[in-house]
This record gives C-alpha cells, sequence and structure tokens, in this order.
C-alpha cells in the first residue's frame, strides 16, 4: 500500500485549508521559481522520464505530448487547455481536486504551461460543477494578488493567464477537439484529426489539452525527481492514481494510491469490501462505463493498471471502479449505459447517432426479455459498424460495454430470453 | 423554432451584469468574442428566473454581435440551458449506472409520490421541476440530486422526503452529503491521509 508520504493529493477529503494559506502549508506554491529554472526543454523530458501517462483515460504519455507543442512560436501563441469536463460516469476524481486543491491544479498549469511556451491556461469545467467553478476562481484570484500567476509569474520573468471556462452540460466536451469548439463558443462536435491541436488548437493557434489530474501532478514530480514517480507501481504503468469506487461496496470513496494495486485489494482495504462480501461480487467495469466489465473471475486478480487490464480486454480509463453484486441485473446495468450514449452523442456521425440509439433499444429488449437469440450477434454486429467508424471516441466507447456484457454474459441474455419465450407460449 | 418561446418582453442585462459580461469577454483573445457565447447564456439565464426566452436569446447575440442562429445552436445543444421556465427548485436527479446501483430509481418514485411529477415536468404551483439527467459526476457519493446549483449527496428516499419538505417551506438545507461522511471519503473513516499532515 502507498504511505501517506507518497501521497500527492493531501487534501483529497478536504480536511484541511483549501485556500492559499492551507495550500502553502501543504507545499503547494513553494519556491515554483525554482521548477520553472529547470529549464522548459528539461521539465519535458523529466515528465517523460516519470512516466507519467494521461489520467483521463487514453492513457498517452503526458511529456511525449507536451513535447509535439512548437518550441518556436510564427506568431501564434501557445495555449494548455485543462480538461475539467469529468463525466465519464463513474468518475469524480478531477472535482475533489479543484474544490479541495485548486491551488495544486493552478501551480500545474503554470509549470506545465511555461514547459510547453504557452501564454495562458483554460480550465474547461463542466457546467453542473458551480461550486467547484466558485472554488477555482477564488484560488485563481489568491494567486493572481500573490504574483504567482499573472505577469512574472512566481518572480519568474515569465508571464502566464489562467482562466475558467465553464461547460453547460454535454458529456462530448470531454473530448479534446469537441472541448476546442465550445471554448470557442459552439456546439461540441469533435473535429477531424488531423491537424492535431499542437498545431492548430483553440482559436487556430497550437494547445495542448491534458486532464486535470495529469496536469496537478506535474509540480510534485519535479519537486521529489522522475525517479520517485516511476519508481512507484510497476514499468510504463508508474505513479499514483486517484481511484474513484461506487457501487455496491460498504464504503463507496475516493482514494490514491499506487498504479498496479491489485483491484480486490485497492476495495478491501478502502471501500470497506464489496457488498455482502466478495463472493458475493458479479461484475465490475474497472475505468469508467466506456472500458468494458469484467466478470468476478477477473477480478480476483486483475492489476489496476493500464497494461493489465488491456490484457484482459477492459482498460484503466479513469481509474472509476464500478462494482456490481449478485443482485444487479447486469443487463439493466448497461442498458442505463446505452442510454447514457445515446444521449450524449453529438449527432454529427451517422453511425453513433443512429447507432447509439439502436444499441438502446436492442438493449432495453434484452433487458425484458423481448428479443431473439439471433439478435445477440445482430447487436454485436452493429456495435462493430460504429466502433472505429466515427469522428471521435464517442462510439467505440458506446459500443464496447455491450460487446462485454455479451463477452462475459450471454448466457445471462439467452436464459432470459428463453424464459420469456417460455412464459408467452405457456 | 417553435422551441424558443418569445415572451413579448424585451430582455437586456442590468447594468452590473453589464459589466460581468465585459469580464467574461475579456478573457478570451480579441475579435474572439464568440468564446463568451456560453458564460453570456448563463448569466442571461440566471437574471431571468433561470430560463432563456426567444428575447434572452437574441440579446445575447446582440451583445457579442454574433448572429441569432449561432447562439441558438449552442443554447439548444447544451442541456443546462433551459428553452422554457423551470420551477423555483430544478431538481436535476442522476440516472446513470453508478446512481442507479446506489438506489436512484427510490428517489424518482418519491418525486412521483410526493410531487406528483414525472421527469421534465413541473409542479403546479412551480416549484419544483424534474429532470433525470446522465452523470453528475459525484459517484462515489451516489445517488445525488442537484438542485439548482447545488449536489445532495448520499441520498435514501428518506433524506430525499426530508429534502423536499423543506425546499417547500423556502429552507434550504446545507448541500454534500446528507450522511455522516467527509466528502468522498469513506463513511466508515478514512483509510488514507492518517498522519496528522498532509501538511509536511
Amino acid at each position: 500500500m502507498l504511505k501517506d508520504q507518497d501521497r500527492i493529493f493531501t487534501n483529497l477529503y478536504g480536511q484541511h485549508d483549501w485556500r492559499l494559506a492551507g495550500a502553502k502549508a501543504r507545499g503547494i506554491w513553494d519556491n515554483t521559481k525554482k521548477l520553472l529554472e529547470i529549464g522548459q526543454d528539461e521539465i519535458i523530458e523529466q515528465v517523460k522520464a516519470s512516466g507519467l501517462r494521461g489520467r483521463g483515460g487514453a492513457g498517452f504519455p503526458t511529456g511525449l505530448k507536451w513535447s509535439f507543442m512548437p518550441k518556436e512560436s510564427d506568431g501564434r501563441p501557445n495555449y494548455l487547455i485543462v480538461n475539467a469536463d469529468e463525466s465519464e460516469p463513474g468518475t469524480c476524481k478531477d472535482r475533489e481536486i479543484m474544490r479541495f486543491d485548486p491551488h495544486r491544479l493552478l501551480e500545474g498549469c503554470l509549470v506545465a504551461g511555461f514547459a510547453m511556451r504557452a501564454v495562458a491556461a483554460y480550465i474547461y469545467i463542466r457546467g453542473e460543477f458551480v461550486n467547484e467553478a466558485i472554488h477555482l476562481n477564488e484560488a485563481i484570484q489568491e494567486a493572481y494578488a500573490d504574483g504567482l500567476i499573472g505577469k512574472n509569474a512566481c518572480g519568474s520573468g515569465y508571464d502566464f493567464d489562467i482562466y475558467v471556462h465553464r461547460g453547460a452540460g454535454a458529456y462530448i466536451c470531454g473530448e479534446e477537439t469537441a472541448l476546442i469548439e465550445s471554448l470557442e463558443g459552439n456546439k461540441g462536435q469533435p473535429r477531424l484529426k488531423p491537424p492535431f491541436p499542437a498545431n492548430v488548437g483553440a482559436w487556430g493557434c497550437p494547445s495542448t489539452v491534458n486532464n486535470v489530474e495529469s496536469i496537478a501532478v506535474g509540480p510534485e514530480i519535479l519537486r521529489r525527481g522522475a525517479d520517485w514517480f516511476a519508481g512507484i507501481g510497476r514499468p510504463n504503468n508508474t505513479g499514483t492514481k486517484l481511484f474513484c469506487i461506487s457501487g455496491h461496496v460498504n464504503n463507496p470513496c475516493n482514494v490514491e494510491e499506487e498504479m498496479g494495486i491489485p483491484l480486490r485489494e485497492l476495495i478491501e482495504k478502502h471501500a470497506g469490501g464489496v457488498r455482502g462480501g466478495w463472493d458475493n461480487l458479479l461484475a465490475i467495469i474497472p475505468g469508467g462505463s466506456s472500458v468494458p466489465l469484467l466478470p468476478k473471475e477477473i477480478c480476483d486478480t486483475v492489476l489496476m493498471d493500464f497494461d493489465s487490464l488491456r490484457e484482459v480486454q477492459s482498460g484503466l480509463g479513469t481509474a472509476a471502479v464500478i462494482v456490481m453484486d449478485k443482485s444487479t441485473d447486469v443487463i439493466a446495468a448497461i442498458e442505463r449505459l446505452s442510454h447514457f450514449y445515446k444521449h450524449e452523442s453529438c449527432g454529427q456521425c451517422t453511425p453513433c447517432r443512429e447507432g447509439t440509439g439502436w444499441m438502446w433499444r436492442v438493449m432495453q429488449r434484452l433487458v425484458s426479455g423481448d428479443a431473439d437469440l439471433e439478435e445477440i450477434d445482430m447487436l454485436i454486429n452493429v456495435s462493430k459498424r460504429i466502433e472505429g467508424h466515427t469522428i471521435c471516441a464517442l462510439g467505440d466507447a458506446a459500443a464496447w460495454p455491450v460487446q462485454g456484457l455479451v463477452r462475459h454474459f450471454r448466457p445471462v441474455i439467452e436464459e432470459r430470453i428463453k424464459n420469456k419465450k417460455a412464459v408467452k407460449a405457456a | 423554432m417553435s422551441q424558443v418561446i418569445a415572451t413579448g418582453k424585451a430582455f437586456e442585462f442590468t447594468p452590473e451584469n453589464v459589466e460581468k459580461a465585459k469580464v467574461f469577454i475579456a478573457k478570451y483573445p480579441e475579435g474572439r468574442q464568440q468564446s463568451a457565447v456560453m458564460p453570456l447564456l448563463d448569466l442571461a439565464q440566471r437574471q431571468n428566473g433561470n430560463w432563456l426566452s426567444r428575447e434572452a436569446l437574441e440579446y445575447v447575440g446582440n451583445f457579442l454581435n454574433v448572429p441569432y442562429m449561432r447562439v441558438l445552436e449552442v443554447a439548444s445543444f447544451y442541456t443546462m440551458y433551459s428553452l422554457k421556465p423551470v420551477g423555483k427548485y430544478y431538481l436535476q436527479l442522476c440516472r446513470t449506472t453508478p446512481c442507479w446501483l446506489r438506489g436512484c430509481d427510490n428517489l424518482v418514485k418519491v418525486c412521483e409520490d410526493k410531487l406528483g411529477i414525472h421527469n421534465g415536468e413541473s409542479t403546479e404551483d412551480g416549484k419544483f421541476t424534474l429532470l433525470e439527467v446522465e452523470c453528475l459526476g459525484a459517484c462515489v457519493n451516489a445517488p445525488v440530486v442537484q438542485v439548482n446549483d447545488d449536489y445532495y449527496e448520499d441520498l435514501t428516499p428518506e433524506s430525499f422526503e426530508a429534502l423536499l419538505d423543506k425546499l417547500a417551506k423556502d429552507e434550504v438545507p446545507a448541500h454534500g452529503p446528507q450522511v455522516d461522511r467527509l466528502n468522498s471519503a469513506p463513511e466508515d473513516g478514512q483509510t488514507t491521509l492518517l498522519e496528522k499532515a498532509g501538511d509536511a
């Protein structure tokens, strides 16, 4: 288990003061100027060396992403954009950072923005997080007043602004190009890539979009050293991670743990175990709604990191662990997710706009059993025609939970259909 | 489009909101004032009793020198903009899987039984509107209902009923977890961050 001294998010539960004085007492903004003196390229090298992979779901190496930003300006400014549109079902970690540790995020913005030669950071926060945005804005005011950001930030000679942009209720705006569209005042509909945001992003300028948690851990990595971060977890899956444990556990909670912690240990140590005991476990969605669920026998041994979960055809995603005990109608649990994706499809690509609704309607009939057995294969077939055939990954995200359900619980679906037919025939 | 309601009454920002709007616009690069359409719609909605009339949409467009259709596109795309009046207490009840696993259906039933309203409906006195929404992002505190700006978490049918009773009397109780619990920490007590500091 991770030691408290290795935890980064020391105010995860709001047990301390979130304002500037409290933040400084926890070591935030401690000689940040010295971190900047490491130098722009060297900061990026150190983040690469730490092995940090993006905490927003895809797990792309953060340092590598930063290195894509132009080092020489062609006249256009660079921007850092922080993705705080936390909306992936199961996920509620960035909310805690923003309301209880906002200065950790702001310091991270300065360090990352400086490394990428950005003139400003825009933090795109989901609209429902009204109170979290208030904390963030107040922290920004404190940081300006204290000379930590703005002109000559932290006495470094570097000028850097931070702004908050509130969303208004659209899951799709967590997709980076949809987020940029929204930031520009448009409907949040994803753009084709290329060009990638690092070349043509917000307002046509080079931009990098990073998750809140990825940005917030940056200063601690530099302070304690890339080796420290890389020494936690397993190779290629390093560092600490915020996990959100929801659903049928005795004590749902957020917790910071090391990457690669066994799933069972995570739940039993921190969430009070599965309701009714581990043997009462049915299935777990290990990384937010977009990743396929895992039946108990895989949960018994799987480790919580990118590569381990990929090996079992699922994913770490946002590390949002949704636990379902044996009382769960697992078909209905996934049908709810199908409704979610139907609701959140932006409507731009036909396979997703039409396909998510189609899948949801079939899923509804699988819940009631009013279907034919052949429709199970037809559902998978349709899901494959959505997956990979859309501009953004929402189509994939809608397809995977359904595929996971059929992969692991086909007998349950078949039994329900057969039972329903038997009842009708009787 | 028929979904937009014209009231016949002019809309304009209060002088205070004009100043706020200018601050929003100044956040974005010069000439990119369209970026401020979202914060200005939010500002207009708050001033207008939590919904956006055709006049409010037109006003925001004129304020930013953006065509009405661009404003309508945005206002109709995002779920948080209401294009028709909503109750004084806007109940946004999360229906997605993590809240469903923790019993959000029971909360829907409370609304139906107690307030007599279903998804998308308002009470006749204009006090409550119920909308079933997708994931609110507070899943370890499920089930969650957002009342106007605030999250009420870890609800049970009983605590939700008590909340509605208070709101009916225009008492607004403290938001956050409705059980004895520190935010998103385990209800039985923290398992981490136990060393005095965290302040180290």
